[in-house]
């Protein structure tokens, strides 16, 4: 092509642009454009009135300026008046300089809006464009106002030129992106449609990325748009490379419709109409056999158009996650893929079958890769390529394969890359916690973690592992003996000094029989890595040291000899002065008694969602998505009384993580001896000043299973359970956080933990009102024959903001505050129905009266037993009397989705066991209930039958009552 | 495709294009971000990237990075493509593009960019039908001076009637200084005009202005 203008006759431009490009330095650069601006601004404010073309020029030289990285602050009137040019050249500059520099002086707006309008009603097609492509580039709300509503008929009037239209559909998506509001399709609706029909292709184009965004925010309204794009889609899948002349793209007719087209559809589910949906099929099917034929050039662009189009087929066939023939094609497609020289092509088919992993049908299929996977994480050269790597083993980790795709992430750890190592770290530490059967393993794996990448352990990582290990007294031994060995190289990271001073300082106890690992020898380990610590780990250490004290009598002396030591006693930095000074104090003057209390083993943190899921979902990436994804799985896996689906807002208000100042015995977030916490040091000072004994009653309370009577009911009789009460009960079966009450008035929040047969609950009761409640007051009551079954006290009742002073006759719960309360549970033999919850309070004068059950049903007493199939049907075979057996068959209630019956039935408390029923489709869980009476073992299986939409539960242990009522229990809840 | 960006192997930016609202400070961080990252990479690695919850693609044109960013669904390859496009497109142009051409003809890229992308979406994909909109345009602009040219000199044109050719042309307007709105033109001016292959003014003036051209010749 000639170009005509090319330079256009500015030949001041050039020579300023190249006068720039010879500068030496930027000093010299900003000289030169200082002398530009000043001309520039003496020949616009000049008394003699600039021609078309010096203005052109300079505005042009200012846009230049402005590009280079440089303010400008005017000449914007200057470009304004180009616009009204009736030189093409010098109306298009105008419009470029208010694209790039859009002013939103509303004077300004007002006057470029004025041109646009002239412009789009010229009927000059090049004009036309200018405006639209003008109004797209800037789509401020103002322009929006102005054009919202004249784009569309411009778009659908029959007279416009086609290139018009493409400006225009464009131009008014980009309006509706920004200003949803005030762009109205009503009336056009069909008519842009049927755009998918057009002739021209750059108009279908263009209008197709308008419809796939009007579609996927109003589906219903543009559903008929699903059977134009399949016949499309279908035409243009059929036609030979030759037949679309120039939109034919190196030999692939028409990849960037073909992509559009395939985008549309995944705003809608499958078409229902067969003769649509059976072409569509067609047309995947096409693109799949498409990808064997041999290339029909050898040009990287002809097979990536093609593979475009691929892979958007194969984004389509996932998003219905219906056609399991072609969900396979696809996996083994990207299979291929996985080992393709071009690197692009192993990345995409990555990241592709991170999506294909969730999907139920695809899962194993992807799984089958595992060695393809493992083997690009190791040698891959692109470090873009191993981070999908990586996130692809994440998402194809399950159960049966987690050992070995964290086996390899560690290892692969040693080598990485420094820019995805702390991903890596949480992601392994995530896989470790979720999939871990033994908890040594998981206790190893997180060492493992802090000896290879110790400085990419965040926080969150090793705060988890010390709340596991506080919560599982079957790992403590073995976590305390690890955690010993691992303190033994003479490196090691910082972290595993922080982890070994809290797991020593609580549970060195564990190890202190074996000689090599005598209390003494475990301090002197410690205090070896003690000087090359930072102030916060130096911290943790000294509070390590007093717990020692108390566990081993024998460091006493030579502990408060380094505690007395300068270099601590003095130390500059204030808090380790003030711990060492108090601690000190505190082994000097308190009883054995008092030491003791004080220093009492930590009580189980409350489960709360594990911080390190949190913080992956705040780094942003891909993989985030997967993890969002297997949200649903998550639940109940985490240890033992994990986080059940507890309710988003309690497990969130929950999450907060201490900051790092504050060290470790802050982290107990219901710390019940306040004493402890040490930089809260006139606390402390209270503990002395009162007698000792007096000062922990607090503590002790929180702890032990007191029995003491509830507080003295109000004269009127609790009210009758609500009639909802079952229901709600029904709520908390499989899970045991969230919120159990609530009306305009109060809302109750509950928190629950078991451990074997006992349970601890806390009851939060807010105000919602912004008046107080008076004479509050709650009772809890065993029904009849329960009483004995279960034995319940109310401890503490505590106002949140204040400490331990509410056991006052009235208490009062302020506008907008919330109280706590603690219930201890104890399960002694297997019950029916649930404790009643009555709470009483005066809401201006008027007697509120609300009798609830407390969420407490059987099952959670459950300690999840993993077993092979063989023990499995072994043990079902001897559970083989009638009464032994409780059956139901029953409708589903809810949908019946995969990971919500898994979440649920681990939820349960039982544990999930895999491989075990020949039919897939089952799940079976096997389980001990533990009463203080005895142990019953359970097994369920659970036959959903999706034709029918119906379920068969049954359930087997070696107690008739408790088959029956779990089996009730759950029939609820599908 | 949320921003296109058009930088050296020095970093320096070439050009910039921005389809959605972002303040400056932000397209600076952006600008700073992409540069260093994708200059960073080593060659024959993948051209894509993750970035925050963006997807980047980029290519390496001779001294020229093309880089954009992609929103989550949004398919690489295609957009690897769409570069290529805009390349092919720019070369057609001003034949054999290289990175001078973009620096000193910057506002050119800009129009050529907005006949293929409009607001992040793909306007047009044929190249011919690119290629004729901004001939047009610039054919727009060049009847727009002939005119111009024939208006003020009416003589000229009259007197040459019959038996004008390009080297007469420039040599008779080579004597004179020739003031057009657009300023002054010199001998210069047309010979560089000359050298980028450009037809003679008499040729457009025919193609382009039949009636002028009756008119004159």
């Amino acid at each position: 092509m000639p170009a005509v203008s090319k330079g256009d006759g500015m030949r001041g431009l050039a020579v300023f642009i190249s006068d720039i490009r010879n500068c030496k330095s930027k000093e010299a650069e900003i000289k030169r454009i200082n002398k530009e601006l000043a001309n520039i601004r003496s020949k616009f404010k000049g008394d003699k009135a600039l021609d078309g073309y010096s203005k052109k020029k300079y505005v042009c030289k200012l846009l230049f300026i402005f590009l280079l990285g440089h303010d400008i602050d005017f000449g914007h009137m200057e470009a304004v008046n180009l616009l009204s040019s009736n030189k093409y050249t010098e109306k298009q500059i105008g419009y470029l300089f208010i694209s790039v520099l859009v002013n939103s002086n509303s004077e300004l707006i007002r006057l470029i809006n004025n041109a646009i309008k002239n412009d789009l009603s010229s009927r000059n097609p090049t004009f036309m464009c200018l405006a639209l492509h003008c109004i797209a580039n800037v789509g401020s709300r103002e322009m929006a106002e102005a054009f919202a509503g004249e784009i569309p008929r411009i778009l659908v009037a029959g007279d416009t030129m086609d290139s018009v239209k493409q400006s225009a559909a464009l131009c008014l998506l980009r309006l509706y992106k920004a200003s949803p509001d005030l762009v109205l399709m009503g009336e056009w609706t069909s008519r842009v449609v049927h755009l998918l029909n057009d002739q021209h292709m750059g108009v279908v184009t263009a209008a197709i990325s308008l419809i796939t965004c009007l579609s996927s925010k109003n589906p219903d309204e543009f559903k008929t748009c699903v059977s134009l794009a399949v016949s499309r889609l279908s035409r243009i899948v059929s036609s030979a490379s030759t037949d679309l002349q120039d939109y034919t793209y190196y030999f692939v007719p028409a990849p960037w419709l073909s992509c559009k087209l395939l985008r549309l559809l995944q705003c809608y589910p499958p078409p229902e109409d067969g003769a649509v949906k059976g072409r569509l099929v067609e047309c995947l099917e096409t693109i799949l056999n498409k990808a064997q034929e041999p290339p029909k050039s050898k040009k990287v662009q002809h097979s990536n158009a093609k593979n475009a189009i691929l892979f958007e087929a194969i984004s389509l066939i996932i998003h219905y996650d219906s056609e399991p023939n072609l969900l396979v094609r696809a996996c083994n497609q990207l299979g291929q893929f996985l080992q393709h020289r071009e690197t692009n092509l192993r990345y995409l088919a990555l990241e592709s079958m991170c999506t294909l992993a969730s999907s139920e049908f695809s899962h194993e299929a992807v799984k089958t890769h595992i060695e393809t996977v493992i083997n690009a994480l190791k040698t891959e050269r692109d470090v873009s390529v191993r981070q999908r790597a990586a996130d692809l083993l994440y998402a194809m980790c399950d159960r049966s394969n987690a050992k070995q795709i964290v086996a390899e992430m560690l290892s692969y750890l040693e080598t990485a890359d420094y820019s995805i190592r702390e991903e890596m770290v949480l992601k392994v530490a995530i896989l470790a916690e979720k999939y871990a059967v033994d908890y040594s393993w998981y206790v190893d794996t997180i060492l493992n973690l802090i000896r290879i990448a110790g400085d990419y352990v965040s926080e969150e990582v090793w705060y988890r592992v010390i709340q596991i290990v506080i919560n599982r007294d079957d790992v403590q031994g073995y976590a305390a003996k690890t955690v010993f060995e691992a303190l033994q190289a003479p490196a090691c990271h910082e972290n595993m000094v922080k982890v070994g001073g809290y797991i020593l300082g609580e549970f060195g106890n564990l190890i202190a029989g074996d000689p090599r690992s005598s209390p003494l020898v475990q301090f002197n380990l410690l205090h070896s890595k003690f000087h090359l610590c930072s102030v916060p780990t130096r911290a943790l250490l000294l509070s390590a040291y007093i717990k020692f004290i108390n566990l081993f009598p024998e460091t006493k002396a030579t502990i408060q000899e380094v505690l007395r030591s300068d270099s601590q006693i003095r130390n500059s930095d204030v808090e380790l002065q003030q711990r060492a000074v108090e601690y000190l104090k505190l082994s000097s003057i308190a009883s054995t008694d008092v030491l003791a209390t004080v220093l009492e083993e930590m009580p189980p943190f409350p489960e709360r969602e594990s911080s390190i899921l949190a913080k992956l979902k705040k780094k942003k990436g891909p993989g985030a998505v997967s993890v969002e994804l297997e949200d649903g799985k998550e639940r109940g896996e985490l240890n033992g009384g994990g986080d059940r689906g507890g309710d988003a807002a309690i497990a969130a208000s929950n999450a907060s993580t201490p900051s790092p100042s504050a060290d470790l015995l802050g982290l107990r977030s219901t710390a019940p001896v306040s004493g402890t916490t040490p930089s809260a040091g006139s606390l402390l000072v209270d503990v002395f000043s009162e007698a000792g004994p007096s000062a922990t009653s607090a503590g002790v309370n929180d702890d032990g299973f007191l029995s003491s009577a509830p507080p003295t009911v109000a004269s009127e009789d609790p009210a009758p359970p609500l009639p909802e009460s079952d229901e709600l009960l029904n709520k908390f079966v499989c899970k045991n956080n969230g919120v159990l009450f609530e009306n305009q008035l109060l809302q109750i929040g509950i928190k629950s933990e078991y451990r074997q047969n006992l349970g601890r609950m806390y009851l939060f009761y807010g105000n919602k009102t912004s008046v107080q409640f008076v004479s509050f007051n709650t009772t809890v009551s065993c029904p009849g024959e329960l009483q004995s079954h279960i034995l319940q006290c109310i401890c503490t009742h505590t106002h949140t903001l204040l400490n331990v002073q509410t056991k006052t006759v009235e208490p009062l719960v302020e506008g907008g505050a919330q109280v706590q309360q603690v219930i201890n549970i104890e399960c002694l033999t297997d019950f029916i129905d649930a404790p009643l919850l009555n709470i009483k309070f005066r809401y201006g004068g008027a007697l509120q009266n609300i009798s609830l059950k407390l969420p407490v049903t059987i099952n959670k007493f459950f300690q999840p037993t993993e077993m092979a199939a063989a023990d499995f049907f072994q043990r079902w075979k001897q559970l083989s009397q009638p009464q032994q057996e409780a059956q139901k068959i029953f409708k589903a209630s809810h949908g019946m989705d995969t990971e919500v019956l898994k979440a649920k039935l681990l939820g349960l408390g039982t544990a999930l066991l895999e491989n075990v029923d020949p039919n897939p489709e089952n799940y079976v869980c096997a389980g001990v209930i533990q009463t203080k009476a005895q142990q019953v073992g359970c097994l369920l299986r659970l036959e959903p039958n999706a034709q029918a939409q119906m379920y068969r539960l049954t359930l087997r242990s070696s107690k008739d009552t408790v088959s029956q009522r779990v089996c009730d229990l759950l029939a609820e809840q599908f | 495709m949320r921003f296109l960006l058009l930088f050296s192997r020095q970093g320096k930016l070439r050009l910039q294009k921005w389809f959605t609202p972002i303040p400056e400070r932000e397209k600076k961080k952006i600008t700073r971000d992409m540069t260093t990252m994708v200059l960073a990479r080593k060659p024959r690695s993948c051209n894509f990237l993750h970035w925050k919850d963006l997807k980047i693609v980029y290519k390496r044109y001779a001294s020229l990075y093309f880089c954009c960013g992609l929103d989550a669904e949004e398919n690489e390859l295609l957009a690897l493509e769409m570069l290529h496009r805009y390349v092919e497109l720019l070369d057609k142009y001003f034949g054999n593009v290289c990175e001078l051409d973009i620096i000193f003809n910057f506002e050119k890229a800009y129009f050529i960019l907005d006949e293929f992308l409009l607001g992040g979406e793909v306007q047009e994909t044929s190249k011919l039908v690119v290629a004729r909109s901004v001939e047009a345009s610039d054919m727009l602009q060049e009847k727009q001076r002939l005119m111009e040219i024939i208006l003020l000199f009416p003589l000229f044109f009259s007197c040459y009637h019959g038996g004008i050719h390009e080297q007469a042309c420039i040599l008779t307007l080579g004597g004179m200084d020739l003031h057009t709105p657009e300023g002054i033109w010199t001998i210069t001016d047309l010979t560089t005009v000359q050298n980028h292959g450009v037809m003679s003014s008499r040729m457009i003036c025919l193609n382009l202005c039949p009636e002028a051209g009756r008119e004159c010749f």
